[in-house]
């Protein structure tokens, strides 16, 4: 069999990067980083449900994953520390039309943006919230998170830390998501199936991807490459559907529990408020 | 011989076998190692050139072992692997 490998790109074009802007191929994130995978699961997601491109919006908020809203053809924003959530939320209102997509990580999300991630879940405000979690922050220098394992060495946590980590698909589910589930990139093809579900839910999804960091977390706390890290996912990963989010524990030492936790039906945000605006101009 | 008895043989239409190509983006590989490390059925492979970037890009070790289950697709962080139906012209 002769070999089939080509070496120049302009020949042969990836399927899926019409949803990706090819000028900014190859992107900046470190080898062996799990972001890249949840970009190709997300790409991967528009292009089996045929996303009209038009209808999406992308926000990110600040750090690694932050970028994540230039590497797409849709229209993005990306936004200040912590506030992709009310920057999709005002998309959402002004334009009903549009879906919103917020791909930020951990630090982002929950210690600069916590609040605004619950209040949106409570308020069930359609849209999709992709989570990358790390487990600390990355871009800054791998420093202690809310998300940082109890005992893990980060650099300002030199003799490990001694907080409690957030559980956040239990405060996802708490707070009130219609679709709540975790994965890690290893299972890179669920997690484009779970992407696919949840736009096409309507109401506050969020979806956490547990993901390597070989540059800061998984070198201070002496995981080695990120292959070795996919590799020990592969060894503790267990999936548990409909299990209960309390229960579901990330331990990179014991196991990892995946799978979807939570997907029910509520009133979204935006519908309720057209209901009450046409209602009150009839008066 | 009565039309009912009558019938096609079984295996009238030729057989065809699904064949696939690995078509390997090797100037946007970031040499991760994750494609030819999860690889089911061990097609690729690491090569032994490096690329521009220094990086050790997978190359195909034995295509006829693929079965298109587009795993190495999903897994690669940077949009470097894809698996292709072969055109039959080419079979």
């Amino acid at each position: 069999m002769t070999a089939t490998t080509q070496s120049k790109p302009s020949q042969e074009e990836h399927p899926i990067t019409r949803y990706v802007r090819k000028d900014r191929i190859p992107h900046i994130y470190c080898p062996a980083c799990g972001i890249g995978i949840v970009l190709t699961a997300f790409a991967t997601a528009l292009d089996n449900l045929k996303f009209d491109i038009d209808k999406l919006t992308v926000v990110s908020g600040i750090g690694c994953t932050g970028r994540a809203s230039g590497y797409f053809e849709a229209d993005g924003f990306h936004t200040t520390h912590g506030r992709p959530i009310p920057f999709a939320t005002g998309v959402k209102v002004a334009n009903p039309e549009l879906k919103p997509v917020v791909i930020s990580g951990d630090g982002d999300l929950f210690a600069i943006g916590g609040n605004h991630f619950i209040h949106a879940a409570r308020r069930n405000v359609d849209m999709l919230v992709l989570c990358i979690n790390n487990f600390m922050y990355g871009m800054t220098g791998g420093q202690q998170g809310p998300t940082t394992p109890t005992g893990a060495i980060t650099s300002t946590t030199r003799f490990g830390n001694i907080e409690n980590p957030f559980n956040l698909v239990s405060l996802a589910a708490s707070a009130g998501a219609v679709y709540v589930a975790r994965w890690t990139v290893l299972h890179a093809r669920r997690l484009a199936k779970s992407i696919e579900k949840a736009l096409q839910k309507d109401g506050f999804t969020f979806i956490e991807a547990v993901s390597p960091c070989p540059t800061l977390y998984d070198r201070h706390n002496r995981f080695g490459s990120g292959l070795d890290v996919l590799k020990l996912y592969k060894e503790i990963s267990v999936i548990r559907n409909f299990s209960d989010p309390m229960k579901a524990e990330i331990d990179y030492s014991t196991r990892i529990v995946c799978g979807e936790f939570v997907d029910e039906e509520k009133p979204e945000f935006t519908q309720r408020l057209a209901e009450q605006s046409a209602r009150l101009q009839k008066r | 011989m009565s039309s009912r008895t009558e019938r096609a043989p079984i295996t009238q239409e030729k057989e065809t076998v699904q064949t696939w190509d690995i078509i390997i983006l090797e100037e946007v590989c970031k040499g991760c190692a994750f494609c030819h490390t999860f690889c089911p059925r061990d097609v690729l492979e690491q090569s032994d050139t490096f690329n521009a970037k220094g990086h050790y890009p997978p190359r195909v070790k034995a295509i006829e072992r693929c079965v298109g289950c587009k795993l190495c697709e999903a897994v690669c962080p940077d949009f470097a692997i894809f698996v292709k139906e072969r055109s039959p012209s080419k079979r």
